[in-house]
C-alpha cells in the first residue's frame, strides 16, 4: 500500500481546487456523459472534433477530488491530439491505473499522468480516476454530431464496467 | 408536530464495561494500515460476537443437513436448530406466535416479499401507497416498480431540515385511497428515530396497515411489534451482529394468510399436480426452497446474546457516544452535521466543507478509521439537503469515546490534507 502522500498529490490537489477546462464547451460537436451509480459521481464531456483531431475539449459536473482532477487533466493531455494518439492515452492511462502497466519500465505517453500510478492501490477508487476517460473515450467514438447549428450534439453515454 | 416515543424505559449506562464487551467481537482487534481498527461502520454491517461464530461453526461441523424433510437424525436437529432461531425472534420482537416470524435475507427481500404477496394481491389503479422522504431505497423502489405496473400512486411524507418527519403532512396524504404506508424506524442515513407507533395509529384509523423497515431498528431499539401493533416489520440480522443472509419479515398472521405467496418451489407448497398447487401455511408458504439455515442460527445466537447483555445500558452508551462525537465533530471548522432529530440512534452523518465524502472516506481509511461515504441509497436525503453524498460514522456498543477521538484527529487530517 502506499502512502496517502502518493495519492493526494499537490497536483492532484490543486486540480482539483482549480480544474482546468471546466465550464461547457460552446460550438463541441461531441458530447458525452458519465455516471457511476455506485458514488453518484457525473460529468459531461464537451469535444470539438475537427478532422480527426481533438481541437477543443472540456467538462463540467460533480465527483471526488481523484475524479475532478484526472477529468482537469485528461483534457488538457488529450486536447489537439489525433483521434488515435487519445485512443493510445486512454488505453495506457486504463491499464496503468489497473495496474497492468509498469509507467516506469513500459514505453508510454502518459507523462504528467503518471501520477495517477497511485490509485491503482486503492481498488474502491480506481472508477474515479478511470471515469472522465471512459468519458472521453465515449465522445471520441461518437459519431460525428450534424454541423447544422441548430441540431444538438449527439450524446454518448460511458459506461464504468471495471 | 412531531411525536416521540420512549426507546428504553428508565436510564442505564453507569454499569456498561466497553472493555469486556470488545473481547467478545474478535475482528476488532487487529490493525489497518498500521493503526488499530476503529470500525464505525456499523449501520452497514454489524460485527459478529464469538457466540455467534462459534454457533455457526458448530452447525456446519455437527448438525448440517437440509430442514423440513429428512426423517434422519442429522435433518431433525438442523430442523430444531432452525426453528429454535424462529422462538428465539418471536420473543426478541414480542410476536404473538413464531409462525409470524418468515425468515428471509434481509429488509429487501422482506420489503420485496410484502410487495408481491401483499401488493400485487390488493393494490390496484388509483391506489396510493404512502413512504416517507427519508426511506433506504429498499423501502422506496419495490413501491415505485408496484406503483408503476398497477397504476397506483407513490406518496411522501415530507422532512423538516432536520430530518423529522413532519405528522401533519403524513394526516394531510392519508386517504380512502391509501393501501399500505411504509416506514423505516430510524433513518440509515441521518439517525432519525421515526414515531412508527404514532404513524401506526394513524393509519389505522383508516385501516391503513403499516410496514417498518426496522433494519437500523433493531440493532439499537427494543422492539415490541404487539405493542407498536405494526402490520410488518422487516429486520437484517447483519446489522444486529448476526451473519450475513439473515433477516425476518414479522407480519401479522391474518395479513399473511390472505397474501399470494413470494417465490414459488420446494418447502412452500402442499400438494403439486400438473393441473395446480396448492401452498403450505405460514410460514412456510414465504419460504421456497432451502434457506440459509447457518446464518439463521447464527441470528437465533445473536439474540441470545443480545439478551445476555444489558441492552439499557448498551443504548445509553450508545447515546453517550453520539452525543460526545456530536459536540466533537460540531466544533471542527468547515465540518456541517446531516441530521440533526432531536430523537437519533448512534448514527452521525456529516460533510466537510466542499470535500468530497470519498476523499473522506480514503483518508480516515489510511488512519484505520472504517466509515461510509456515499449516498447510502438514500438519494432523495442527499437532494433535500443539496450534497451528493455524504460521510457517516455509526456507532455500536462496542464503540469506545478514543474512537470518536480518533475520527476527529483523522477528519482534521483530511482538512490538512485539503488545505
Amino acid at each position: 500500500m502506499s502512502e496517502l502522500s502518493e495519492l493526494y498529490q499537490q497536483v492532484i490537489l490543486d486540480h482539483n481546487k482549480k480544474p482546468r477546462n471546466f465550464q461547457k464547451l460552446e460550438g463541441a460537436n461531441r458530447v458525452s456523459e458519465g455516471f457511476n451509480p455506485l458514488c453518484g459521481d457525473q460529468l459531461t464531456v464537451y469535444m470539438l472534433m475537427d478532422e480527426g483531431v481533438v481541437r477543443d475539449l472540456s467538462f463540467v459536473g460533480t465527483g471526488c477530488a481523484i475524479s475532478k482532477a484526472a477529468a482537469s487533466m485528461m483534457t488538457q493531455a488529450v486536447k489537439g491530439k489525433t483521434r488515435e494518439e487519445a485512443q493510445t492515452l486512454f488505453n495506457e492511462f486504463h491499464r496503468m491505473v489497473l495496474g497492468e502497466l509498469d509507467e516506469e519500465a513500459e514505453p508510454n505517453h502518459l507523462g504528467r499522468l503518471k501520477i495517477f500510478a497511485g490509485v491503482r492501490d486503492y481498488p474502491a477508487r480506481v472508477k474515479c480516476a478511470s471515469l472522465p476517460w471512459h468519458t472521453m473515450h465515449a465522445a471520441l467514438e461518437g459519431e460525428e454530431a450534424a454541423t447544422t447549428e441548430n441540431l444538438g450534439p449527439d450524446i454518448a453515454h460511458a459506461a464504468v464496467s471495471e | 408536530m412531531i411525536a416521540t416515543e420512549k426507546i428504553f424505559e428508565g436510564r442505564g449506562g453507569a454499569g456498561w464495561d466497553v472493555a469486556r464487551v470488545r473481547e467478545d467481537f474478535p475482528v476488532l482487534a487487529q490493525s489497518v494500515n498500521g493503526k488499530s481498527l476503529v470500525y464505525l461502520d456499523n449501520a452497514a454491517s454489524a460485527q459478529v460476537p464469538r457466540i455467534v461464530i462459534e454457533r455457526g461453526s458448530k452447525y456446519l461441523r455437527e448438525e448440517h443437513s437440509n430442514i423440513h424433510r429428512g426423517v434422519h437424525y442429522l435433518s431433525q436437529r438442523a430442523t430444531s436448530a432452525y426453528e429454535g432461531a424462529r422462538e428465539k425472534v418471536k420473543r426478541f420482537i414480542n410476536a404473538r406466535e413464531s409462525r409470524e416470524c418468515i425468515f428471509v435475507r434481509g429488509v429487501t427481500e422482506g420489503v420485496n416479499l410484502v410487495m408481491h404477496g401483499y401488493g400485487r394481491k390488493f393494490v390496484s389503479a388509483g391506489d396510493e401507497i404512502i413512504v416517507s422522504e427519508m426511506e433506504h431505497h429498499s423501502n422506496l423502489v419495490p413501491w415505485q416498480m408496484l406503483c408503476e405496473e398497477k397504476g397506483a400512486r407513490l406518496r411522501v411524507i415530507p422532512m423538516n431540515d432536520a430530518g423529522e418527519l413532519l405528522l401533519d403532512e403524513f394526516d394531510a396524504l392519508l386517504n380512502e385511497r391509501t393501501k399500505l404506508v411504509c416506514v423505516g424506524h430510524v433513518s440509515n442515513s441521518l439517525g432519525t428515530i421515526n414515531p412508527v407507533k404514532e404513524i401506526t395509529a394513524r393509519a389505522h384509523k383508516l385501516g391503513v396497515p403499516v410496514l417498518i423497515d426496522g433494519a437500523q431498528g433493531a440493532p439499537h431499539l427494543k422492539v415490541d411489534v404487539q405493542d407498536l401493533d405494526c402490520d410488518f416489520y422487516a429486520i437484517s440480522g447483519h446489522k444486529m451482529f448476526a451473519p450475513t443472509g439473515s433477516g425476518v419479515l414479522y407480519g401479522k398472521a391474518e395479513l399473511l394468510e390472505k397474501m399470494n405467496p413470494f417465490l414459488g418451489g420446494g418447502s412452500m407448497i402442499r400438494t403439486v399436480t400438473f393441473e395446480r398447487s396448492t401452498y403450505a401455511a405460514i410460514p412456510d408458504k414465504f419460504e421456497a426452497g432451502t434457506p440459509a439455515i447457518a446464518s439463521a442460527i447464527g441470528l437465533g445466537a445473536a439474540i441470545d446474546y443480545l439478551n445476555s447483555l444489558d441492552r439499557e445500558a448498551a443504548h445509553a452508551h450508545e447515546q453517550e457516544l453520539l452525543r460526545y462525537a456530536t459536540e466533537k465533530l460540531s466544533a471542527v471548522e468547515g465540518v456541517r452535521i446531516i441530521g440533526t432529530a432531536r430523537e437519533k440512534a448512534s448514527v452521525l452523518a456529516f460533510v466537510i466543507n466542499e470535500i468530497h465524502p470519498h476523499d473522506v472516506g480514503t483518508i480516515l481509511d489510511q488512519e484505520g478509521v472504517a466509515i461510509r461515504a456515499g449516498h447510502h441509497c438514500a438519494q432523495p436525503v442527499m437532494q433535500h439537503f443539496g450534497v451528493p453524498a455524504t460521510a457517516r460514522a455509526s456507532f455500536a456498543f462496542y464503540n469506545t469515546k478514543e474512537e470518536v477521538d480518533r475520527l476527529i484527529a483523522a477528519v482534521q487530517k483530511v482538512i490538512e490534507v485539503f488545505a
